[in-house]
């Protein structure tokens, strides 16, 4: 589903990505870890096509289609989804609002009829019920004054509604506190299927405590350097990151 | 020699300016001088003391200086150039709406305008189209069972010269200003508006109902009193562009609220702006004040503003009455090159008077926008108060938004607040927008539309689900 090889970034002058390959299959989820600078965020931004990046070398197929030549509203379309780092704030935009113009400019983009007012409000209930999320989010402009922890448990609310193929989760657990993490996780846990792959993004290995993934990768350097399964994640949380960094570059 | 003879041969001398009763030929030719404004009254068959009135007011226009001071920049206006009397005649428009520009056509169909009124509009003869007789029929009865006058300003000259004399200019002088003083001295036509003691009146007044009537042409009046504990509420305008052959427009527009009496005014002004460099756009320099004559009185101004090549508006509120209250609820769009200048003045002279400002203002391409307000609380303002929160957002880097806020405070005990912010709609709400699906156009939209939210929510419903998506057209093409 997605399958990126040889890829190469830059942002100015400076390389980030230098030659990652990655294999993400239909409802795997693949955890990406790495110290901080290894591309991490890179990565995750430039998989969803956001400007002030310059690829400069390799591939990255969606579903058979080349994403890199895509604008990010097209490629949401196609079924990515990107949970932010730090959810931005739209001033006097109401969330259900946009939620709405986002579900129907998607369908719309799918061929699909846009739903009517009553049944998105019908789909946001029952997608609040799954998450077990009350709607006191719905009603206030997106992320405006929203703490730490509401707007990451809006982010994966929005993925609910979205109902992407691929979700890249980037660092959703930073700032949050024990208890929003918790709640976050079983929310992406609740949106876990056959047919969404998830790509989660993490500096610690806390977050995979509650959302286990399938493999775990360890980004360096621009690069993937070392793959395996969950316990590649606990291994790391004890013995560090330069347990592997400094064999790499011995 | 009294007035009214000193003028006999001004009104007598009219035809010398070709001045002829056919339908089809009633215009008077260019030109400006005491026969044009005496001629204007004649035509209109007004009374001696409002042709005095006119006359009066050229006199003293005469001698007054072109206002210079505001932040925009055009070629002089000749104003011996200009036609100050056009007839509602038949006017040589289109036939059918196949022979309208199509981007017209294209813009009243994003709008959602009904074939009949997309006609109107376009400037198709009316009449043909409309049943607005039965229409206007139903809305007279209807607000002359509650004792609401609502006619033309002509009509108001004729039959309710009391309250006309009463109150015309008591608001906008006409030595206020400059355009002012033309105005008062060739106005055409205009709105008249008066809302008996303790009535609310049943609907909201709007000047569509009047579509039908004469064309109110390029110098508007507008005079609306609401009288002692009374409720009016006043739509302006249209969310349609609106052509027009005549480039100045000089409106005045005065409103009187008697003691607990509110008005609330809201006007949607999408006039054309000119082509993208700005030519043959309208030049709207406008008064707009009102009285807030007796204590307890509210005025309330709300204007979205996305039209004209030059705006030059400054709605305003005298806090005459104690307790009484002033708001002004401001969206203006300035883009290609499009230049306003535009703002509001609130004179707190009454005790305990309050007055809200909320200016929002979006520039795109190459708009100037300057946001001029004058905030004066005067030596008997006892307790006054002011908030006035005014923000500029920019979208790309050749636009510019400047603030010019003036402040006068004669009295220790008023207490002021004045917040004022410039920003961009920066790349990270975009992306943010983007990466949800939505198109480009759909994210600055949004984004523009939640920027202008809290003036929206205070103009009527109907008339804020218009103004968003005139927003989103005027926007269209405005980014990358």
């Amino acid at each position: 589903m997605l399958s990126v090889k040889g890829l190469k970034a830059k942002v100015g002058d400076k390389d980030i990505l230098k030659g990652l390959d990655l294999e993400v299959g239909p409802g795997e989820v693949h955890a990406i870890m790495g110290p901080n600078g290894s591309g991490k965020s890179t990565f995750a931004h430039v998989l969803s096509g956001r400007e002030g990046y310059e690829v400069t070398a390799g591939s990255v197929d969606f579903n058979g289609q080349d994403l890199l030549g895509l604008e990010p509203e097209e490629r949401a379309q196609l079924g990515l989804f990107l949970a932010f780092q730090y959810p931005v704030e739209l001033p006097g935009v109401n969330n259900t609002y946009f939620l709405k113009s986002a579900v129907n400019a998607i369908r719309k983009a799918r061929g699909d009829d846009e739903l009517d007012a009553v049944s998105f409000l019908r789909l946001m209930k029952e997608r609040l019920k799954v998450l077990h999320l009350n709607d006191s989010l719905l009603k206030r402009p997106v992320n405006f004054g929203f703490s730490g922890g509401e707007k990451k448990r809006n982010e994966i609310f929005q993925m609910a509604m979205l109902e992407p193929k691929l979700a890249i989760l980037d660092e959703t657990d930073s700032g949050l506190d024990i208890d929003a993490l918790r709640i976050v996780a079983a929310g992406v846990n609740a949106l876990r299927g056959p047919e969404r792959s998830m790509l989660v993004v993490t500096h610690y290995q806390r977050l995979l405590d509650y959302i286990k993934p399938d493999y775990v990768h360890v980004l360096a350097q621009g690069r993937i350097i070392r793959s395996g399964g969950k316990e590649l994640a606990l291994e790391l949380e004890e013995k560090g990151y330069s347990w592997i960094t400094d064999g790499e570059a011995a | 020699m009294s007035a009214a003879t000193e003028y006999d041969h001004l009104v007598r001398s009219e035809y010398e300016h070709g001045f002829v009763t056919e339908i089809e030929s009633d215009t008077l030719p260019p030109g400006l001088d005491e026969q044009v404004v005496a001629a204007i009254s004649k035509r209109k068959g007004e009374p001696d003391w409002m042709t005095d009135w006119r006359l009066s007011a050229y006199g003293k226009w005469l001698n007054m200086p072109t206002p210079e001071w505001a932040a925009v920049q055009h070629a002089p206006i000749d104003f011996q150039d200009i036609s100050y009397y056009s007839a509602p005649k038949k006017k040589e428009g289109p036939k059918s709406l196949d022979e309208v520009d199509p981007v017209l056509l294209e813009t009243y169909q994003k709008l959602g305008i009904p074939i009949e009124e997309q006609m109107a509009l376009a400037g198709i003869a009316v009449d043909a189209v409309f049943d607005s007789v039965s229409v206007a029929t139903t809305f007279r009865d209807k607000l002359a069972e509650a004792g609401v006058i609502f006619c033309s300003i002509s009509e108001a000259i004729k039959d309710y010269p009391e309250l006309v004399r009463k109150h015309l200019g008591t608001v906008v002088p006409p030595t206020d200003n400059f355009y002012a003083g033309l105005n008062s001295a060739v106005f055409t036509d205009g709105t008249f508006v008066y809302v008996p003691k303790h009535t609310r009146c049943p609907m909201e007044l709007s000047t569509y109902f009047r579509i039908n009537t004469a064309k109110t042409g390029q110098f508007e009046r507008t005079l609306i009193i609401a009288d002692e504990g009374s409720y009016v509420s006043y739509l302006e305008g249209c969310t349609a562009p609106q052509r027009d052959d005549n480039q100045l427009h000089a409106a005045v527009v005065e409103l009187i609220a008697l003691e607990g009496a509110e008005i609330k005014y809201s006007t949607v002004q999408n006039w054309y702006p000119g082509d993208a460099n700005g030519k043959g756009g309208i030049y709207n320099f406008v008064t707009k004040r009102g009285d807030c004559r007796g204590a307890r009185s509210k005025i309330s101004w709300t204007q979205v503003e996305t039209g004209s090549a030059i705006t030059w508006k400054y709605p305003s509120c005298i806090l005459r009455g104690d307790d009484s209250v002033g708001e002004f609820y401001s969206v203006a769009v300035t883009k290609g090159r499009q230049q306003a200048d535009t703002g509001t003045k609130m004179i707190h002279l009454g005790r305990n008077t309050r007055s809200t400002i909320v200016s929002k203002g979006i520039s795109a391409q190459h708009g100037q926008q300057s946001y001029r307000g004058l905030v004066r609380i005067a030596g008997k303002a006892e307790g006054a108060r002011n908030h006035t929160q005014c923000d500029s957002l920019l979208i790309g880097d050749t636009c510019a938004a400047h603030t010019f806020p003036y402040i006068e405070v004669k009295n220790p005990s008023a207490k002021m607040e004045h917040e004022a912010t410039t920003s961009k709609i920066s790349e990270d709400q975009l992306f943010y927008c983007r990466s949800r699906g939505l198109s480009e156009e759909d994210a600055v939209s949004m984004i523009v539309n939640g920027f202008c939210k809290e003036v929206f929510n205070e103009l009527p419903m109907e008339f804020a689900v218009e103004a968003q998506k005139l927003l989103s057209i005027s926007l269209e093409g405005a980014v990358g």
